[in-house]
């Protein structure tokens, strides 16, 4: 067993709780939009429950999550003790306070302006304040990522810096630029308006201000499941990375091309010309490429799986993996999420063609085949492949594992495939109740119901993932290390660019400066009327 | 199995269908963008939203549908907690019609259902997109983004008639009633 095991399960566990809670919402959100009508179904109840359920799942299940697995592969990758626990563990309280300050305050119905804020409408600055601190305690543990992987180079002079790590501390600078915009937004525009300082807002700065958080923040949530990929399902399939260099690249891409594209989703906004959407549309088609990458690196490894297990012909190594293992099926189940979600994408990407799905509920089926989807599936797949050397206890058979995760792609793909076409018909998002009677609403009610249908499955499988967790385990029959996937080619050697971030910092500084540098500045050179704050706590 | 400059051959293969693919999206956008004239609304026109209500095109009565000596078409739409203002307007079929919003207090979103027309609303802008309409009938047309408890009751309709049946005052004035 691992020495931080109790600082690892403290997040993993934070962050599951807080998923199970936000997927009971996440169903009876779907049942008050479908022509059932459930209990208590008013528009201040539904609301108040979307805020909740985007914090906890935004913010809390993933900001945790990363934390928690990041600590794992730090002191599991590098073979080394965490440095400085006593600060992580410090760093966990500060979030801790931060989610429980931050739910209770929507809970208490004083911050219904849902989990992206939305001034001028303001609520409670203890929201605010809550989020903030649950940041704070993820910035520590993007020092902590970054000090782990310095102490082990100087240990290893020359060494190539593992995969798992490279990619952790990849993702954790990532996450420092990408916080700096909502950080901005919050400490000088929200959380003033909230205390009552200041009485106006100047909504285009804030909204360009959350773009630039808005997509890298998907990344940094997507970084676990692309090491899981990389690092994890090449050995649970039986086989090989093809290539660590195109891991390390697909890596710094990501922390490349996360940043300067988060105006792609302002395409519909009146703030900004068109020149600077369609130079972020661009970039935002590059953000395409470390995953296309990635897509065939892996599909390369599972044949390498494939044909060792005895599989021939040009398809026969697929039947020949070893499906039953939970991390290749949630590879396998991811890909198919991560194929409908990216086609999506795409469209949502193409900035004329956003106008005909922009804030329907084609967006809300995007976000969730591919966060909740492709994702999510692969944080259930690290959890139980890392749950035996956290725990020292096995699970007895992999088969409720496997129902588990069954559960969570059919669920996935029945509540958002009718999301997508409600889109595609005009269904906006963001709405509590529908008036059926409407006959262009009518035809809606039977698709509604499928993906409120499609809700409750996930809602099984999300509790059926805390009992295989917390369920009875078998204690293991021998000590159980984490296992990585070897590379094809052991890399002995990487240049210099790819074991490090020194360069690819400067290249994010520059990116961001062409990307964002003259839309953040207009705001000062020619400052927009200001709206008035809207209060939404008293 | 592979040598490592296998591997690199393959990857390299790879690379040219990731460029191809990347290079075929931008294009298709690009196309649109520029020989079809498809881009988002962009602007970026100022106004106050403290004030707007007061004098001005988004002054009451210059509210609604207008059209101009020239023949343009013109419609103007106050978004506000929780209504469009006015609930109801009317277009023209087969014509191109300029419709312009603005918002005294929060966020808002329009989009016309099986239409092209979508933009925010944010105050301190003016949000203006064009649009042909195609489609005759009472096009639902809600408040896409969220503006408060009110929101899901937020919405108008834009009745699309055919170029015979719209008719304006001698102001240049059309509006629902007159329907």
């Amino acid at each position: 067993m691992i020495a931080s095991r109790r600082l690892v399960l403290a997040h993993l566990w934070t962050a599951f709780i807080a998923f199970a809670a936000a997927c009971v919402l996440g169903a009876w959100q779907m049942w008050v939009r479908s022509p059932l009508r459930p209990p208590l179904a008013t528009p201040e109840n539904y609301f108040l429950s979307v805020t909740a359920h985007g914090s906890a799942m935004a913010y809390v299940l993933t900001t945790f999550f990363i934390m928690g697995f990041g600590y794992y592969v730090a002191e599991t990758a590098l073979g080394r003790p965490l440095p400085r626990p006593r600060i992580a563990w410090a760093a966990f309280w500060i979030a801790m306070l931060g989610t429980l300050l931050a739910l209770g305050t929507v809970l208490s119905g004083r911050a219904t302006v849902l989990y992206t804020f939305y001034p001028p409408m303001t609520g409670s600055a203890v929201y605010y304040v809550g989020l903030v601190l649950v940041v704070v305690g993820s910035w520590v543990w993007v020092g902590l990522m970054v000090e782990a992987m310095r102490r082990w180079k100087k240990a290893e002079p020359g060494r190539p810096v593992p995969l798992a790590m490279f990619a952790t501390v990849a993702n954790a600078i990532m996450w420092a630029w990408t916080t700096v915009g909502v950080a901005a937004e919050l400490l000088f525009q929200v959380i003033p308006a909230a205390l009552g300082l200041v009485q106006s807002v100047d909504v285009g700065l804030s909204r360009t201000l959350f773009s630039w958080t808005l997509h890298a923040i998907v990344y940094f949530w997507l970084f676990p499941a692309y090491i899981a990929f990389y690092t994890m399902a090449p050995a649970a399939a039986g086989g090989r990375l093809y290539s660590d260099t195109m891991g390390r690249l697909t890596f710094v891409l990501f922390l490349l091309y996360s940043l300067p594209v988060g105006m792609h989703h302002l395409f519909m906004d009146p703030e900004h010309s068109t020149g600077f959407k369609f130079l972020q549309m661009v970039l935002t088609a590059f953000v395409a490429v470390p995953t296309l990458l990635t897509v065939f690196t892996i599909t390369a490894s599972m044949e390498i799986a494939g044909r060792l297990a005895g599989g021939r012909g040009l398809f026969g190594w697929i039947g020949a993996l070893p499906w039953h293992r939970p991390m290749v099926l949630a590879t396998g189940l991811s890909f198919v999420m991560l194929f409908f979600g990216g086609g999506g994408g795409l469209v949502n990407m193409a900035y004329g063609m956003n106008a005909m799905v922009h804030n329907t509920s084609w967006v809300t089926a995007h976000f969730h085949l591919i966060f909740g989807g492709t994702v999510v599936i692969m944080y259930f797949a690290i959890a139980y492949a890392i749950w035996p050397s956290l725990t020292g206890r096995e699970a007895g058979s992999f088969t409720r594992q496997r129902l588990q995760l069954w559960l969570w792609f059919i669920g996935m793909m029945v509540t958002t495939l009718p999301w997508h076409w409600l889109g595609l018909l005009g269904q906006w998002r963001r709405v509590a109740l529908f008036d059926y009677t409407n006959p262009t609403i009518a035809p809606w009610a039977p698709w509604v119901i499928v993906s409120f249908v499609g809700g409750l499955i996930l809602l099984v499988s999300a509790l059926l993932f805390v009992a295989n967790l917390a369920g009875r385990h078998v204690p293991a029959l021998r000590a159980l290390p984490p296992r990585y996937a070897q590379s094809h080619h052991e890399a002995s050697h990487v240049p210099t660019a790819l074991n490090g971030f020194g360069f690819w910092n400067a290249a994010v500084a520059v990116l961001m400066l062409a990307a964002y540098g003259w839309p953040i500045a207009q705001f000062f050179v020619e400052p927009s009327p200001g709206a008035i704050v809207h209060r939404v706590d008293r | 199995m592979a040598s490592e400059e296998d591997v690199l051959r393959t990857e390299i293969r790879w690379s040219y269908v990731v460029a191809g693919a990347t290079a075929l999206i931008l294009g298709a956008i690009l196309f649109a963008g520029l020989a079809r004239g498809i881009n988002p609304p962009s602007n970026l026109e100022r106004i106050d939203p403290k004030t707007l209500h007061l004098t001005g095109e988004f002054a009451e009565g210059n509210l609604g549908t207008r059209v101009a000596p020239n023949g343009d078409v013109t419609v103007r739409i106050v978004t506000t907690q929780f209504a469009f203002v006015p609930q109801c307007v009317v277009v023209p079929t087969g014509r191109r019609v300029t419709l312009r919003f603005a918002s005294p207090d929060v966020i808002h979103g329009v989009l016309v259902a099986g239409t092209n027309v979508n933009t925010m609303v944010i105050p301190g802008y003016v949000a203006q997109v064009h649009s042909t309409f195609t489609k005759t009938g009472d096009l639902l047309t809600p408040c896409h983004e969220y503006c408060g408890l009110g929101h899901s009751q937020m919405w108008a309709v834009v009745r699309a008639v055919p170029p015979d049946r719209f008719a304006a005052d001698a102001e240049g004035r059309a509006n629902c009633d007159r329907l």
